[in-house]
């Protein structure tokens, strides 16, 4: 496998006017030690060998296509795919970043790993890597996603984990990651923060996002291997964007490929209750968070500002700083699913292709069933299915009140 | 007397507090407190308070997510964002010291995300006409640092930069030449917030910059008690306590100016005579 470095980020990890290294003096050695650690291991055939192995024999890679005909037929316009990052080992795309991460850690000679999570899915993948190679493992969950997500707080807690409640600020992903950069900041010269998107400061975006790309990788040979041809649109949902960018990446070039990234309405955008940084421009402007400017949800004074989305993984005020480059350039397209559309499709979906969707995922598919019935029966839609959604179980139960 | 009401001179009135603590054969002492807390009016008294004995102020602008801080300073600028306090605010409250007659140094704290949103040359103009004298950003290091610190030179104010003690040799030499008004050394790896012992390798760390720099050199992180200040000025400039004067505005039931000038009315005698050789 190969990883070739891109043109975006610069050397100074800059998208364009986003990204950068926006972190305490602290961190900025351990930021550099990883850049170079990042470099030296992506071009060493055996790091890379190593990793290829385990994401086949351990997580099961490649995932498959598979064709969502019930689905296409029902909706009676294009034909949708589903690339199933559900079916990898721990249930989500989550586990590619965390694998890659791991084995760099460990070549870093870092046995202690600390790691936020919204939904779990990253804090189960982290668990799951760390059991695997012997690390060490703390996860940062904000209380009210340790209410909602308990199979994953349990399935961390298996897996050896420790699972730390954040009862700061919102008590969600964005606290867990100012508390990850906390307990980073305090033992950094033991620890690895293995993040879990395509957030924070550089080197991040970058190689979480290269950790990510086999997922575009095979998705491309796929689609020329099954049906002869590539998609004529890419839908993934966006909370970092982790899941996103992995597919996009390969994509990139391919400017007949339309990509569409899908961010969680909420409640709908005009009470406010939402996480659509790209669609609600009243509140989301450039900023700095979490050592990255991107555009961020803030008050007129610069206060982050609370989020809602019925899916933990999609709860985070600010967005991928190479999400918001690709946007600024229009090469991708942005929109958002609410809360009551993603619980839709991921009703349609259980019932029509017997695929439990991540209420993440499920927002992408909202987004495919909304446009496939504008497309031709011979165009092809590419879903992202980031993850399983075993984890939604209790929400989706208490939404559907059944 | 300096003029305050002429801005462009901060960076002259952090150079002559460092230089008269000098002559006093002391450390500077430089409280933190946040703006704000516990409420507007208690906060403006108690900075008013302890101006008289302290060589320089660090004052706290909150922020939602301050990712450096610990959990001292974290509750104090949440209490103080859910009051009501705004950018603007802080600079109203600065400018009404200086209507007090408060004419101690004021280094302005924040997180850099505020600063954006308020504008970074706005900012910069708007903290020198209210009378302070320098920015502390945390999360901005000197590679992120160049607008803020163009807008500060302009009009007169220091941008203060880090060092920590996991900072390399390149960065220190970096961070040495850039620096203005003093630079802030970070005394331990971790967030603000009082600990019980300061770290051993402390003066090694001060020893490595200093061969380097130009300015003087302010230990802050972990300092809470007179001893531990005595220990620090003995090796650095300037010693910064936050973390453990909010705790005793805390513990005090009433009369919390009273309490926290008296705290660091303490601190200040622990520092006294602390550059005695």
């Amino acid at each position: 496998m190969e990883m070739k470095p891109t043109s975006v980020p610069d050397e100074r990890g800059k998208f364009g006017p986003y990204g950068g290294q926006f972190v305490p003096e602290t961190l900025m050695p351990a930021l550099e030690e990883l850049i170079r650690a990042y470099d030296e291991a992506r071009r060493d055939l055996g790091f890379m060998a190593e990793y290829e192995y385990l994401l086949q024999s351990y997580v099961g890679r490649p995932s498959p296509i598979s064709h969502a005909r019930r689905l296409s037929q029902h909706l009676g316009g294009a034909q949708i795919y589903l690339k199933r990052e559900d079916l990898n080992h721990s249930g989500a795309h989550k586990i590619n970043n965390a694998l890659g991460q791991a084995l760099l850690a460990q070549r870093m000679g870092k046995r202690r790993i600390v790691a936020e999570t919204g939904a779990g899915q990253h804090g189960v993948g982290s668990a799951t890597a760390c059991a695997l190679l012997g690390l060490e493992c703390i996860v940062y969950m904000g209380s009210v996603d340790i209410a909602r997500q308990q199979p994953n707080v349990l399935r961390m807690k298996l897996l050896g984990a420790e699972v730390r409640p954040v009862e700061s600020g919102s008590k969600t992903l964005k606290d867990a990651i100012n508390e990850a950069i906390r307990d980073w900041v305090t033992n950094v010269e033991t620890t690895h923060y293995l993040l879990g998107s395509v957030l924070g400061p550089h080197p991040y975006p970058m190689m979480v996002r290269d950790f990510q790309s086999v997922i575009g990788r095979e998705a491309r040979e796929q689609m020329m291997a099954q049906v002869g041809r590539l998609p004529d649109t890419i839908i993934a949902c966006v909370g970092g964007g982790s899941n996103a960018m992995g597919i996009f990446h390969a994509f990139r070039d391919d400017e007949d490929v339309e990509l569409i990234g899908v961010e969680a309405g909420g409640e709908g955008i005009a009470g406010g209750k939402h996480a659509a940084r790209f669609a609600d421009l009243s509140v989301s402007r450039i900023g700095v968070l979490h050592g990255t400017k991107s555009y961020v949800m803030q008050t007129p004074d610069g206060q982050i500002m609370e989020t809602h989305s019925i899916s933990a993984g999609l709860d985070y005020p600010s967005v991928g700083p190479e999400h918001a480059l690709l946007r600024d350039q229009e090469r991708a397209g942005y929109t958002y699913a609410t809360d009551e559309e993603a619980l839709a499709a991921f009703q349609t979906l259980c019932k029509m292709e017997g695929v439990i969707p991540a209420l993440e995922s499920a927002h992408a598919v909202a987004e495919a069933i909304k446009r496939a019935p504008t497309m031709r029966p011979d165009q092809i839609i590419l879903v992202n299915l980031s993850g399983r959604g075993d984890k939604d179980l209790d929400t989706v139960m208490g939404a559907l009140a059944l | 007397m300096t003029d305050l009401n002429e801005p462009a001179n901060g960076r002259a009135r952090i150079a002559a507090a460092f230089a008269q603590t000098q002559q006093a054969r002391s450390a500077a002492l430089m409280p933190y407190y946040t703006l704000g807390y516990p409420n507007r009016q208690t906060s403006v008294d108690v900075i008013a308070a302890i101006a008289p004995h302290s060589d320089l102020l660090e004052l706290g602008v909150p922020f939602s997510d301050p990712l450096a801080d610990g959990p001292t300073i974290q509750h104090s600028t949440q209490v103080s964002l859910e009051n009501g306090t705004t950018v603007a605010g802080c600079l109203d409250m600065v400018a009404e010291l200086r209507r007090r007659g408060v004419d101690t140094p004021v280094m302005l704290m924040g997180y850099y995300n505020p600063i954006l949103a308020y504008g970074i040359a706005n900012y910069a103009r708007d903290a020198a006409q209210a009378g302070a004298d320098g920015f502390i950003v945390p999360d901005l290091p000197p590679e992120e640092a160049d607008e803020l610190a163009q807008a500060a030179t302009a009009v007169g104010l220091a941008l203060i930069y880090f060092l920590a003690p996991t900072s390399s040799p390149a960065r220190i030499a970096s961070v040495a030449e850039k620096a203005q008004g003093f630079i802030y050394l970070v005394s331990l790896t971790g967030v603000t917030g009082a600990r019980t012992a300061v770290q051993t390798d402390l003066a090694a760390f001060v020893a490595r910059v200093r061969q380097q720099a130009r300015v003087p050199l302010a230990v802050g992180f972990g300092i809470s008690t007179p001893q531990q200040a005595a220990q620090i000025g003995g090796l650095a400039d300037g010693v910064i306590v936050g973390s453990a004067l909010i705790n005793a505005v805390d513990r005090a039931e009433v009369d919390k100016p009273g309490a926290a000038a008296a705290f660091v009315q303490e601190l200040r005698e622990g520092v006294m005579g602390s550059r005695g050789e």
